[in-house]
């Protein structure tokens, strides 16, 4: 008979106490360990060495903000059955997150400078919300030092970071036009750091906690497309994997919300889902420890870990976007109407002024 | 109204890619506006109606990007009519024509020129048609390579997903359509008045290839 998984680890029991006092049983933790091992499509052998990582290791971590709304903070701390996030905060020694650490002022502020100063080019950092360049980066400053001083510290001198959220990684809400404060997100302000790009509106927590675990278990971040998103979590779009699919093939159409059509559940193309626009694993491992996510709940996707999905992904219930440089009320087809009627009435003018001119001259 | 002759103009291929043209363009535009504002709804989950769309839609395409191919090949190879040289008629003396042309169109002058291929004014409209032409099918494949990876898909379209985004790619693909239509209602309405007007059967000559050219100057 072949060995199950968890005969090969090898725990150490302080650590399963600790896990046990937090409410994880041995259980959970293994339980935790297949699904990360299945998040990252790595063979359940992999099982073992995950644990065994995950289980040893503690390495520091912060978790900064900046231009942000706390989504993915809150993404991370709401999950309703908190096994996930609560062996990630249990795994990682968090030494610095300004929402939910318990120091503040100057004390907060040395937690993060002595995690610098001491495991330089040893701690993770996360990072959410976007960063401000305009005038000099003064519409986001913690502690008299704006983002973009703090980010290129912070992130510059440590292992990885991982951008979480929209805004981290592209800019996100802040970014979209006309961008008051010049916000980027974190790999454009500061190109010299090894960032990983998470972004969702908010981050699925697990794919930030599957980053996370790949880290630990491979000493290195999971392999990214060429917008820095992991493969394992981006590389599918969301059109290809959504339960309605089958109805966008057939032709099964939402027209109108509530209608019969809505409420059948066929596809809301036609109301503007931008699930064919966007690659995301939503409609696998969906949102809040599996429990749904905007498609099964019957509202189209917005193209949230798109970037720049606030100015190209609106208008949200329209197929395509708006012409740009005209008005936002002309759409597509209406310019198109334009065109072809501007057309039709040049030959019509044109057609009018041959038949009505003398003819006299017409064989030369 | 001396001797006229008979002149052999658009050769085969030439006549070939523009009817195959046709028929794809007229695929291509209502699939696609199927596609982009679906119309018509299947009455049960068995049909296949989006699912055959697309494949007529890609299977359009490959047949046009072939076409377009094959066009561009013989504007190498073909005679002078069928020349590249014909789509950059920015040199002085051909650049001088277009006045006189564009004053025979707006009627102000009844004098056609004498062209037998192609006007200035037509090569420089068939090559922003061309190039038009050029771009539905890099974005096209664009948008096709984001579900068929590889080489091949990258090279002929998934490239420009890194420099335009994507929901910008679809409008511009489907806003080219309405230009290329724009230029087909222009096309046939100006092959139609030539024909009359310049008596050279014009219109005859895309499916026969000849031309009715008066011999004096």
């Amino acid at each position: 008979m072949k060995s199950r998984p968890d005969d090969a680890l090898n725990l150490d029991s302080e650590t399963m106490e600790k896990l046990r006092k937090k409410g994880v049983s041995r259980r959970d933790f293994l339980k935790f360990c297949s699904a990360m091992a299945a998040s990252l499509a790595l063979p359940s052998s992999f099982i073992p060495q995950i644990a065994e990582a995950v289980a040893n290791k503690k390495p520091y971590l912060v978790w900064l903000e900046f231009q942000d709304c706390a989504g993915d903070s809150e993404a991370l701390l709401r999950a309703s059955k908190p096994t996930v996030g609560q062996i990630v905060l249990d795994i990682l020694s968090v030494e610095y997150h300004e929402t939910i650490m318990a120091p503040s002022g100057h004390r907060a502020e040395k937690s993060l400078n002595d995690v610098v100063k001491n495991h330089k080019g040893k701690y993770l950092v996360v990072v959410e919300g976007s960063i401000p360049l305009k005038d000099d980066g003064i519409y986001c400053c913690i502690g008299g030092k704006s983002a973009l001083a703090i980010a290129e510290e912070v992130c510059g001198n440590a292992a990885a970071t991982i951008a979480v959220g929209t805004c981290a990684t592209y800019g996100g809400i802040p970014a979209a036009n006309p961008n008051p404060t010049g916000a980027v997100g974190l790999k454009e302000a500061v190109p010299g750091a090894t960032v990983i790009n998470l972004p969702g509106c908010p981050v699925n927590v697990e794919n930030l906690t599957a980053c996370i675990v790949h880290y630990l278990t491979f000493g290195s971040l999971p392999d990214t497309d060429r917008l820095g998103r992991p493969l394992f979590a981006y590389g599918k779009r969301i059109h290809d994997n959504c339960e309605r699919r089958a109805h966008f093939d057939a032709g099964q159409f939402t027209q109108q919300w509530g209608d019969e059509g809505h409420r059948q559940g066929w596809c809301l193309y036609e109301m503007g889902c931008k699930g064919p626009e966007t690659f995301h694993n939503c409609p696998t491992v969906k949102y809040n420890e599996g429990t749904s996510w905007p498609v099964q709940a019957g509202h189209g996707c917005m193209g949230c870990s798109e970037p720049n999905f606030w100015d190209t992904m609106s208008p949200f219930y329209k197929r395509l976007p708006n012409v740009p440089g005209v008005s936002v009320e002309k759409t597509a087809d209406k310019v198109g109407a334009a065109l072809a009627a501007v057309t039709a009435a040049g030959l019509v003018i044109h057609g009018i002024g041959r038949a009505i001119s003398p003819q006299k001259n017409d064989d030369e | 109204m001396s001797d006229i002759k008979r002149t052999y103009v658009w050769e085969f291929p030439v006549r070939f890619t523009h009817w195959v043209n046709v028929l794809c363009i007229i695929v291509l535009s209502i699939t696609g506006y199927y596609i982009s504002n679906p119309f018509i709804y299947a009455l049960s989950s068995k049909q296949q109606i989006m699912g055959l769309v697309r494949l007529t839609h890609f299977i359009a395409a490959y047949t046009f990007m072939m076409s377009v191919i094959i066009r561009l090949y013989w504007s190498l190879f073909g005679n002078e009519y069928a020349c590249i040289k014909e789509w950059f008629p920015f040199s002085g003396e051909k650049l001088r024509t277009i006045g006189a042309e564009l004053k025979f169109y707006l009627l102000i002058s009844k004098k056609p020129l004498p062209n037998t291929g192609h006007t200035s004014l037509a090569g420089i409209t068939i090559l922003l048609v061309y190039a038009g032409f050029i771009f539905q099918i890099i974005s096209g494949f664009a948008m096709y390579s984001l579900t068929h990876s590889g080489v091949i898909w990258t090279a002929l379209g998934g490239w420009l997903l890194a420099y335009i985004d994507l929901p910008m790619i679809k409008l511009y693909h489907h806003l080219a359509m309405y230009v290329i239509g724009a230029f087909i209602m222009g096309h046939i309405y100006i092959a139609w008045f030539a024909d009359i007007r310049e008596r050279n059967g014009v219109i005859g000559s895309i499916f026969s290839g000849y031309k009715f050219m008066s011999n004096h100057k």
